[in-house]
């Protein structure tokens, strides 16, 4: 066997066991939390609120406008400064999910002002309040139309995780990075890495195509 | 005849643009009346201050013992309740996409009014049988042809047991092929003495349905009486150059 497959196939482990225990947890906690603040945040922002309005536009404004590695190097390194030490997986949780949080609060929005606003019209005509019309008529019909914008955003943020290994989070590139380090095989483990993040992202995507499946059965 | 809707001095304006002038008019309890009018000249609006999907600057509104004075700020318990005391069809049936016909027709009573959902199933199969739809009860509206969405909306307006039915231009949407069974529909709650306000295009209809017309033109209510003195008016130059110019052929 040649000395670079050797390589490769003893670090599937590692890497992948990394994978396991930091990437997919890290994604999906994060992502979990993106979620919640990204409805409240379309929701604010379809609403009549003025300073609330104005509140969360600036969050998504400033998170969507600025790079997620400077994020996470503010909150890590720069918080302690001002008093704010976190763990480097709280850190990077509250980055994660406030930056696709700010991406995703787009996805929903576009999602909900791309409903017909005769639906609006007929659910507030049999009487309904508005969390009624929401719960019952523009949130099933939300779940379907923002599904694929949705799933970019949840791919944005597993790739972006590999950014935790800058502080100090031993994600699967952070191990690539190591075991780089002794074998000098960059691009055999570098590869070996890419290949592991698109198995996990062709997973997100054929998920994706199974729930849109269900979710259009209507249409 | 008793009154059960009624504006008093109703103004609505877009922006600058005054679309409804000191509208006072009553409706009557069992009574089909239907609204004509050029277009743009207010009468869709109209119907969608009743249920306050359009909110008037000044005047009031009484549906049965509520009030409501537009001057003020209106409140959200005013404003479900008076929804919940009417129902409205409209030109393009926004039936919901992602329920069956039989829950698009039970939804209201459920969610709304809280009504149990074995008794509602069976009432809302009885109104679907009644708009000749009952086979189609487990489709969903995508399936449906315009004319049938259009029925399954008039059952679903009718599930809540409305004091009265609003129809936004029912058929304005639809081939005349498929206005015919609509109307079909239409004519019949108004043999049964349902309290139907009607804004439609549709002058042959207007005559065959209507107890009473409304005739608006520029946000003003222009003739308000009985069907047949609306027709036989040959002295007003207004009305008698809209039924020739809807009557082309």
């Amino acid at each position: 066997m040649s000395r670079e497959l050797e390589i490769v196939l003893n670090s599937i482990w590692p890497i992948l066991k990394a994978g396991l225990i930091v990437t997919i947890p890290l994604s999906l906690i994060s992502f979990a939390i993106a979620l919640v603040i990204a409805v409240i945040t379309a929701l604010v922002k379809l609403s009549n609120f003025r300073v609330l309005k104005f509140i969360f536009s600036t969050y998504v404004w400033i998170f969507r406008g600025t790079p997620l590695l400077v994020q996470l190097f503010i909150v890590f390194f720069g918080f302690p400064k001002a008093g704010i030490t976190l763990d480097p997986w709280t850190a990077a949780i509250i980055t994660f999910s406030l930056n696709t949080g700010a991406y995703a609060s787009e996805s929903i929005r576009a999602s909900i002002l791309s409903i017909p606003k005769g639906q609006w019209e007929a659910a507030e005509s049999l009487g309904m309040s508005y969390w009624q019309v929401l719960r019952r008529v523009i949130a099933p019909q939300t779940v379907r139309i923002s599904l694929p914008p949705i799933t970019n955003d949840f791919i944005d943020l597993l790739k972006g995780t590999s950014l935790a290994a800058s502080i100090t989070i031993a994600d699967m590139f952070m191990i690539g990075q190591q075991i780089t380090a002794f074998t000098y095989e960059p691009l055999a483990i570098y590869s070996l890495v890419a290949a592991i993040y698109l198995v996990f992202c062709t997973v997100l995507t054929t998920l994706q195509s199974r729930l849109e499946k269900s979710a259009s059965k209507y249409v | 005849m008793d009154t059960i809707v009624s504006f008093t001095d109703m103004n609505k304006h877009f922006n600058e643009h005054h679309v409804l002038k000191n509208i006072n008019v009553q409706f009557n309890k069992g009574e089909t009346t239907v609204i004509l009018g050029p277009s743009g000249s207010g009468k869709s609006t109209l119907l969608r201050c009743i249920n306050l999907l359009e909110i008037p600057q000044t005047g009031t509104l009484e549906i049965e013992s509520l009030k409501v004075d537009f001057t003020a700020k209106l409140n959200q318990k005013d404003r479900l309740s008076i929804r919940q005391n009417t129902a409205m069809v409209f030109q393009s049936f926004n039936l919901f996409p992602h329920m069956t016909v039989l829950e698009n027709v039970i939804e209201g009573p459920i969610t709304v009014l809280k009504k149990d959902k074995t008794k509602m199933v069976s009432i809302g199969e009885q109104l679907l049988e009644k708009v000749g739809l009952l086979h189609k009860k487990d489709s969903f509206p995508s399936q449906l042809s315009g004319g049938q969405q259009q029925r399954v909306a008039i059952a679903r307006a009718l599930a809540m047991e409305p004091k009265f039915l609003l129809f936004d231009e029912p058929t304005s949407a639809l081939d005349p092929e498929l206005e015919g069974e609509v109307l079909k529909v239409l004519k019949a709650l108004a043999e049964e003495d349902k309290s139907m306000i009607i804004v439609t295009h549709n002058l042959n209809f207007a005559r065959v349905v209507a107890d009473r017309i409304l005739f608006l033109e520029n946000g003003e209510i222009v003739f308000d009486g009985k069907t047949e003195q609306f027709f036989n008016n040959t002295e007003n130059e207004r009305i008698n150059s809209f039924i020739q110019s809807m009557q082309f052929i």
